[in-house]
């Protein structure tokens, strides 16, 4: 494939789940930080289809699903809380529910 | 042309990646992107011979998770709300961000003068045959424990956004 290696991809990975880190550390938004939370999960994702690339075995793949479905369950209970904390609280600043913060 | 579109999607998902954290209006806009990224990176995906993984990329989290977050932002009317509340720790957020940077750049550094063996994979690899045939073979436990995260996760749900807690 060219000049295009399986580090290549890595890096991207590796790119994506940085930011996905920072919005989760600099974004006070609730809905923000759980979609940057999403990109890490990409992220890892794309690292693990490369990896299964390189080495010529699909375990990777199978690894990347059952991520896909995890990430899809977490979506669906994480969804919930925040619709429930905005009923309660009505806000989506992380700052304003701090009653489990240490 | 495989080198041309790798730069094209990877450019993509890391430009609509910086969009979802960046975007500072709207939580609206960040879902946007969110798709924009999703979608690249299954074309990652393509590239990388994971069909079935690209496919399922597109249908879940581009066609269903990233519309359950608009459900939410437009059920909940947050336009705007939120993007840039107080800031209770800077100095440690900042050095938080820092490191983040740093680890990030050492890493992308350290790959980059490597070179990776690249092999020919066999006809049919990544396809949905091969990867269904392996899910219901070898990883069948797998696929039963993801059935009942799914269930509990759907029961969960219903009960979380059923009604106000008291």
């Amino acid at each position: 494939m060219g000049d295009i290696s399986g580090y290549h991809f890595q890096i991207v990975a590796a790119l994506i789940f940085s930011i996905g880190a920072l919005g989760v550390l600099l974004r006070r938004n609730m809905i923000v930080m759980f979609m940057s939370i999403e990109l890490m999960l990409n992220a890892a994702n794309l690292s693990l289809v490369a990896f299964s690339r390189e080495i010529g075995n699909d375990q990777g793949q199978i690894l990347a699903f059952l991520v896909m479905v995890v990430a899809a369950v977490e979506v669906a209970v994480g969804l919930a809380i925040i619709i429930s904390l905005v009923r309660n609280r009505d806000t989506v600043n992380i700052e304003d529910t701090s009653a489990l913060k240490w | 042309m495989r080198t041309a579109l790798f730069w094209i999607f990877s450019l993509a998902a890391v430009a609509s990646a910086l969009g979802v954290v960046g975007n500072l209006r709207s939580p609206i806009n960040s879902a946007l992107s969110l798709v924009v990224s999703m979608l690249a990176l299954a074309g990652l995906y393509v590239l990388l011979e994971a069909q079935f993984v690209g496919l399922i990329q597109v249908m879940v989290y581009a066609g269903a998770i990233v519309v359950l977050f608009l459900f939410v932002i437009m059920l909940l009317n947050l336009r705007g709300s939120g993007a840039s509340g107080a800031e209770s720790q800077p100095i440690v957020k900042a050095l938080g961000a820092l490191v983040v940077v740093a680890a990030t750049l050492w890493l992308a550094r350290t790959l980059s003068s490597g070179r990776a063996p690249w092999p020919d994979v066999e006809q049919g690899f990544g396809t949905t045959r091969a990867i269904g045939e392996a899910l219901y073979t070898d990883y069948v436990l797998s696929v039963q424990v993801a059935g009942v995260l799914l269930l509990a996760g759907i029961v969960a749900a219903v009960v979380l956004a059923k009604k106000k807690i008291d």
